[in-house]
């Protein structure tokens, strides 16, 4: 393999006799270079990734479970919200109710919430900021002026608003999207990285060998294929019972190694008639050599793509699986988990929480798939 | 053509042993004892060896795949765990809901995918053309879940437009009441990626040397888009519709968790969430026979498109 700098080295006639043409990776890394879609996209997915080293090695962010501002703390920008508006969950008694929801027009049990409302409202018992009537008003009331009086004063002490928002508990969010970016991107890696190992070693097997092999290898790959992929992601989640990075990681990369198989299969097979893999017999290199230290090298770029590719489909599997609550365990951020917090929260008015970890999904797998297309772009050029 | 068919379905008997296989090994070995999950967290050993006994798991290995296969054979999984409503009802019954919503989805996505695409194929290589694949890209980056919670909130809780969520009981009322809005999510969230690969398959075909010919004997370019390259064109699109379906059926179960539309893919969600092993297992067997005939129903199609296929 090439370094990159051999892409500006000039050639002149004298080198004739050493001087090679430029690898498969030297001539992928120039093409690569001139896209600057490409390079804008590869500068992100970078960023990203040193994010989530910084953030796994406890560097940055490992503060994020600190309750730093007060619950649901809005965005600076926003503005700070009155007690009012932020909910029942801030220490203040709260009078004033918030505009009610505009009427559905469809929903069948209208008149009925109409005529509780108004009877609840009839009622002279304190009404939080839902218009319901709360029972523990006046003792919660008590049992703060009491923490208050004793100096367990922590609300005060906590930030009105925070640059990008705070969740329910008064977290921050940039440091809990962050947080949560780790582990999302780190099960996407690890997943996609087993999925292409048990794809290529699977492949190899049936593309070198052929024969009885390659039936076999085909057999398992029809049965795996004939169950549709997420039906099948949700058939092992059923069985594995627990919840766990590790749990999900291995139902994506065991669920996965299908389309791997298939064009690693194919490459095998194309190469192990080739004169160089003839040479490594005739000079007695084994199956094994010949299959990874000869024949893996000039395949391994269909690898690297096919992994690339997974990475993408698995991150957003996890979030959807963290979300449903088959993913992450409770206590581990995901963004999937921040979803799921926030589809309550955004009822209330809380948005920030979705915009962050969707914005965020949403740049790192644009930046990702853009880089995939012009990855494969620039070391398959025939394909376009 | 008989023959053809009777062949591939002779074929698809290995594939489906080892489906059977598959499924027999995860639920019965992977998982561990079903019948821990079954009496659940409060079992004693008692408990424990009356379920076993009942499941039929204390039997030999080789007579529970067999009574497993005869299960298959005959639609009778016996009951759900959970409700203990029979499992084949719960699969007939599920299966209409769904399509209500997917078959007009799966319509409408074809149709918009091949006008954008022919559309967008008109001005190939151009900054518009590459501007709409980034936001194709993009638009495939958000989540689908976002893409939900965003208009399930906007649209139906926000602007009243659409029932927020719910499902009745008249076919009417549920395709023009309840269905419009799931259909308009999932149309969102698939236009950008059937956009990208439809515009990949009209390209293949727009720079054949048919194309040239025509230009040359100048006809114009709106017949030789919509009437020569659609026509080739139609075989990869046709593929991939058709062999999405069966997938489609359990990949539409986050619309139908959200908006409470009682179908195949909220079943299996519920399933999983109740470790309800006899829905998930058949519908498992089932979909995967689906995409097997599916596949089939796909090859057969061809030979209709093309005349060049000829199947033997």
């Amino acid at each position: 393999m090439s370094a990159p700098q051999f892409s500006s080295m000039p050639y002149t006639p004298t080198q004739h006799a050493a001087a090679h043409s430029p690898g498969l990776w030297a001539l992928a890394w120039r093409r690569l270079r001139a896209d600057r879609l490409a390079m804008a996209a590869l500068a992100v997915v970078v960023a990203a990734l040193l994010m989530v080293a910084l953030s796994a090695s406890g560097l940055i962010v490992s503060d994020w479970e600190d309750e730093v501002g007060v619950n649901y703390a809005p965005p600076g920008f926003v503005g700070a919200q009155s007690d009012a508006e932020r909910g029942p969950v801030s220490g203040a008694a709260v009078s004033a109710a918030p505009a009610p929801a505009p009427v559905n027009v469809f929903d069948p049990i209208a008149d009925d919430i109409a005529g509780l409302k108004a009877q609840a409202g009839a009622d002279d018992a304190p009404l939080d900021m839902y218009g319901v009537s709360d029972p523990l008003a006046g003792d919660l009331a008590k049992l703060r002026a009491g923490l208050a009086k004793s100096g367990h004063h922590a609300a005060g002490a906590r930030l009105q608003t925070l640059p990008f928002g705070a969740d329910k508990w008064g977290h921050d969010i940039l440091k809990k999207t962050i947080k949560g970016g780790e582990t999302s991107i780190v099960v996407g890696l690890v997943a996609a990285l087993l999925a292409v190992v048990l794809g290529t070693l699977f492949g190899a097997y049936a593309g070198y060998y052929g024969g009885l092999v390659d039936d076999f290898f085909n057999w398992f790959y029809s049965v795996f294929t004939a169950i549709p992929s997420v039906l099948m992601i949700l058939t092992v989640a059923a069985v594995l019972q627990q919840k766990g990075v590790t749990t999900i990681v291995l139902i994506l990369g065991l669920t996965g190694w299908t389309g791997p198989f298939r064009l690693m299969r194919a490459e095998y097979i194309k190469h192990k008639a080739r004169e160089y893999v003839m040479a490594a017999d005739a000079i007695g290199a084994s199956h094994w050599r010949r299959m990874y230290s000869h024949i893996f090298p000039n395949v391994s770029h269909v690898a690297l793509v096919q992994m690339s590719i997974l990475v993408v489909g698995f991150i957003k599997a996890e979030v959807i699986l963290s979300f449903l609550g088959f993913g992450v365990p409770v206590g581990v951020v995901s963004w999937g988990s921040m979803l799921n917090e926030s589809q309550n929260e955004l009822i209330l008015g809380k948005w920030w929480q979705l915009t962050a970890a969707s914005v965020a999904m949403a740049v790192l797998v644009t930046a990702f798939s853009l880089f995939t297309d012009a990855l494969r772009d620039a070391l398959d050029p025939k394909v376009k | 053509m008989l023959a053809y068919i009777l062949r591939r379905l002779w074929q698809m008997v290995p594939t489906m042993l080892g489906v059977v296989l598959l499924v027999f090994i995860l639920f019965n070995w992977v998982g561990g004892d079903p019948a821990y999950v079954l009496a659940g967290k409060m079992a004693n050993a008692d408990n424990i060896a009356n379920i076993r006994h009942q499941l039929g798991v204390d039997r030999p290995y080789y007579v529970q795949l067999w009574i497993f296969i005869q299960q298959i054979a005959t639609f009778d999984f016996g009951q759900s765990w959970a409700t203990g409503e029979t499992v084949s009802h719960i699969i007939v019954t599920r299966i209409g809901p769904s399509l209500t919503v997917l078959i007009p989805l799966t319509i409408l996505e074809t149709c918009f995918g091949i006008a954008l695409a022919l559309a967008i194929s008109f001005v190939r290589g151009s900054l518009t053309d590459r501007l709409v694949m980034i936001a194709c890209t993009v638009g495939m980056s958000v989540s689908i879940l976002v893409y939900i919670i965003v208009f399930q909130y906007g649209l139906a809780y926000k602007l009243g437009l659409f029932p927020v969520q719910g499902w009745g009981d008249s076919f009417g009322e549920n395709l023009l009441r309840y269905a419009p809005l799931p259909i308009l999510i999932g149309l969102a969230v698939s236009i950008a990626p059937t956009l990208r690969l439809f515009r990949s398959f009209v390209l293949d075909e727009a720079s054949q040397d048919y194309v040239r010919t025509a230009r040359a004997k100048g006809l114009s370019e709106g017949r030789i888009m919509w009437v020569h390259v659609l026509r080739n064109a139609a075989i990869p699109i046709i593929t991939y519709v058709m062999s999405n379906l069966p997938a489609l059926l359990i990949g539409a179960f986050l619309l139908e968790r959200f908006f409470g539309i009682p179908g195949i893919g909220r079943e299996v969600i519920l399933a999983v969430e109740r470790s309800d092993f006899p829905v998930i297992k058949a519908i498992t067997v089932y979909v995967a026979v689906a995409t097997m005939v599916f596949n089939l129903l796909t090859d057969l199609l061809y030979q209709a498109v093309d005349p060049r296929v000829s199947l033997k």
